[in-house]
């Protein structure tokens, strides 16, 4: 029953997507693109809270599956000399997404065998020594740009398919964790030896997150690709791992909610810092440290959903700032 | 009090909202808008921060002059954090949130790439002031830049090092991660091998790297006569140390890359007996340019290097274009920027070819007792 209703859901925000898409012309593009990334960082924040707060494993690679589906696909987009409008783009460069998010999702499977044998510190190492694995590769290979970056994607993702995928995450992920099945996924961040004991085959679920999260991060990274139409190895440092990590915690570990909030604000907030020029990174970072001394659980915690905050921020009917975003 | 602490942050983050969305566009009618994207902050800062000294400078000048065509310049500068998508992110808001004429920028050739489609798309000219990679004019007709491309350094290195220095066998030693350095390696390995010199080594570093001893020993064994290190100065420095350490005593040839003061400030007398190509010299006794140093050391209290130079040549010539084209349209801008030939720049004569690159001259210095000296020019 509630996975029907969230099936509703889905199709609505398609068909929404769908029809604001046609607007996207009449917006600012200065604010279209911070709409965009916003819903980029959306996904990449998303899927990497399946890994990091439901499977509580801990990811600093997602950097990486980023750049192998934002380059997979745009070796297939380009090859295939796909133009912006024409109607052959739209099947093949969902193709090429999926091409991508699927070559992500095969690193995340092949590395992930042997390092999600690993535990805490020692796979966030692992991670992050796979995500500069990627990158530094993609920046020797010649046929890639490598270090001079692969120029000339077409501009294929516009709104609709950013947030398209954005619906598709959010729908999969919390029918994911709130299914019978999914349940495991918190049995083993909660307890690994107490899952394992009942039955629960904690790296089966391990690897089925990373997975997940890799391909939807390959996603990601494919849009990506086709909106800002040029990529740089530069681009996928663990720098930008550690961006979307930041947007995970901020939000809340293994809160869908929080993290989307989270993503959007944390996207905004260094445009909004211009103003103050080179100190906004100062600032910006200012801003998370006391984020986290005042939220340690994140800015909505690990449970609060839409209703718990509404009555956690008081009585007064006024919209959270963030709801503007 | 965490409620409290929760408030405010609600609230600072609302008010800076508030204040990004309202404030911004616009620039009033006696104003011609320029804008400016450059590394004010991240791994490049200090060719970022000379780069704009170097403009803010242009743009008083000018202002002081009159500014043009009645109009007095605004310069609008975004920071780029030394990061491509940045860049992309401050290009759109110059052009579509504040309306900017012209845009001047990057240093690094990626910014300038990820830059530039969107220049282009927009009908906006772009000059950019010291990216040195091909690619960069290749990207359209609206994108200019006022430094030399890469195969000509490189090309003069190999002159030098051939014809000046007499080095008949050279090493290589390039920074992997960097589309600069790998540029800048092979066109001097083509330009040296056509003259009848020899590459006896090629080894490989990543910018952030400290410890090049693996390297220096390998290239050592292969009996170079000099060794050329196309990369920033932060590396060089530190390279040209540690070879010093393993009693490597043969010339250490660089690029503009190199032209910082941190590089003999790092290296020290260690960095005697090296050589790099660059757009210019506080040391050129020419009026204009011992004219724009007495300037900007009395308003900075540092002697301007390369970039701040470039930086100024950069707001000259697109003045000179907009005071030609009479207009700030977008293609008439570009238009009188096709043209622009021999502006008297701090960096020479600057022309404009078809290519949209600017055609001249190199000038060549060498580190001697610890200090950077003029050594030649080199014409186009």
């Amino acid at each position: 029953m509630k996975q029907h209703r969230s099936k509703v859901y889905l199709l609505l925000a398609l068909v929404a997507a769908g029809i604001l898409s046609k607007f996207e012309t009449s917006i600012s593009p200065y604010y279209f693109q911070i709409i965009i990334y916003i819903g980029i960082n959306v996904i990449l924040a998303s899927s990497l809270n399946l890994i990091n707060g439901f499977a509580g494993q801990f990811s600093l690679g997602h950097a990486g599956f980023m750049a192998l589906g934002a380059y997979t696909s745009a070796v297939i987009t380009s090859s295939l000399h796909l133009t912006p409008g024409s109607a052959a783009s739209y099947p093949m460069f969902a193709a090429a997404l999926i091409a991508g998010g699927l070559v992500a999702s095969i690193f995340g499977l092949l590395v992930g065998i042997p390092s999600l044998r690993l535990k805490g510190d020692y796979l966030a190492i692992t991670t992050l020594g796979l995500g500069e694995i990627i990158r530094v590769i993609i920046q020797s290979l010649d046929f890639l740009g490598a270090a001079r970056g692969f120029t000339g994607i077409a501009k294929l993702a516009d709104f609709f398919w950013v947030y398209a995928v954005v619906a598709v995450v959010i729908f999969t992920i919390a029918n994911l964790v709130r299914s019978t099945y999914g349940k495991g996924f918190l049995a083993v961040r909660d307890d690994e030896i107490a899952a394992e004991a009942v039955g629960v085959d904690a790296t089966r679920y391990k690897i089925v997150a990373f997975i997940t999260g890799a391909f939807f991060a390959g996603i990601a990274g494919g849009l990506y690709a086709h909106f800002v139409t040029y990529i740089n190895p530069s681009q996928f440092g663990f720098l930008r791992s550690f961006e979307i990590i930041v947007m995970v915690v901020v939000g809340g570990m293994g809160n869908i909610a929080g993290v989307i909030l989270a993503a959007a604000v944390l996207t905004i907030l260094p445009e909004a810092l211009r103003a103050v020029a080179q100190y906004r990174m100062v600032l910006y970072a200012f801003l998370l440290i006391v984020i986290m001394i005042s939220r340690p659980q994140g800015l909505f915690g690990a449970k609060l959903d839409w209703g718990r905050l509404w009555r956690w921020i008081g009585r007064r009917p006024s919209p959270p700032a963030e709801g503007k975003a | 009090m965490r409620r409290l602490t929760f408030w405010l942050i609600l609230g600072t983050a609302i008010a800076l909202i508030g204040l990004w969305a309202g404030c911004g566009g616009g620039g009033n009618s006696n104003e011609i808008l320029i804008g400016e994207y450059s590394a004010m902050t991240g791994t490049t800062a200090t060719f970022g921060q000379s780069t704009h000294r170097g403009l803010m400078m242009a743009v008083d000048e000018c202002n002081a002059a009159g500014g043009v065509l009645g109009k007095k310049i605004r310069l609008l500068t975004e920071d780029t954090q030394s990061k491509p998508e940045e860049a992309a992110t401050a290009v759109t808001k110059l052009i579509t949130r504040d309306g900017v004429k012209a845009v001047i920028g990057e240093v690094s050739s990626s910014r300038s790439l990820a830059a530039a489609p969107i220049c282009q798309a927009n009908g906006i000219p772009m000059v950019s002031n010291a990216s040195t990679n091909p690619e960069v004019t290749k990207k359209g007709d609206y994108i200019f830049r006022v430094c030399y491309i890469d195969p000509f350094q490189g090309e003069v290195m190999a002159r030098f090092a051939y014809n000046t220095l007499g080095i008949r066998k050279a090493a290589i030693l390039k920074d992997i991660k960097n589309d600069y350095s790998i540029g800048l390696a092979q066109y001097f390995e083509e330009t040296f091998v056509k003259l009848g010199g020899q590459v006896v080594a090629t080894q490989a570093y990543s910018e952030g790297d400290i410890d090049f001893k693996a390297q220096l020993t390998a290239l050592k064994s292969a009996e170079p006569e000099a060794v050329i290190v196309p990369g920033y100065y932060t590396e060089a420095a530190l390279i040209v140390k540690q070879a010093r350490e393993l009693n490597m005593t043969i010339p250490f040839i660089g690029g503009d890359g190199w032209d910082s003061a941190k590089l003999v400030e790092i290296g020290g007398q260690a960095m005697n007996n090296t050589f790099f190509s660059t757009a210019y010299t506080a040391d050129d006794p020419d009026s204009i340019v011992q004219n724009f140093v007495t300037k900007y050391t009395s308003r900075y209290n540092e002697k301007p290097d390369a970039f701040a130079a470039l930086g100024y040549d950069a707001g000259l010539i697109l003045f000179d274009a907009v005071r030609r084209a009479g207009s700030t349209d977008g293609p008439a801008l570009r238009d009188a920027l096709k043209t622009t030939r021999d502006v008297r720049g701090v960096t020479g004569s600057i022309t404009i070819d078809a290519d949209r690159n600017a055609r001249k001259p190199i000038v060549i210095i060498a580190v001697v007792d610890g200090k950077m000296t003029y050594k030649e020019t080199i014409q186009p």
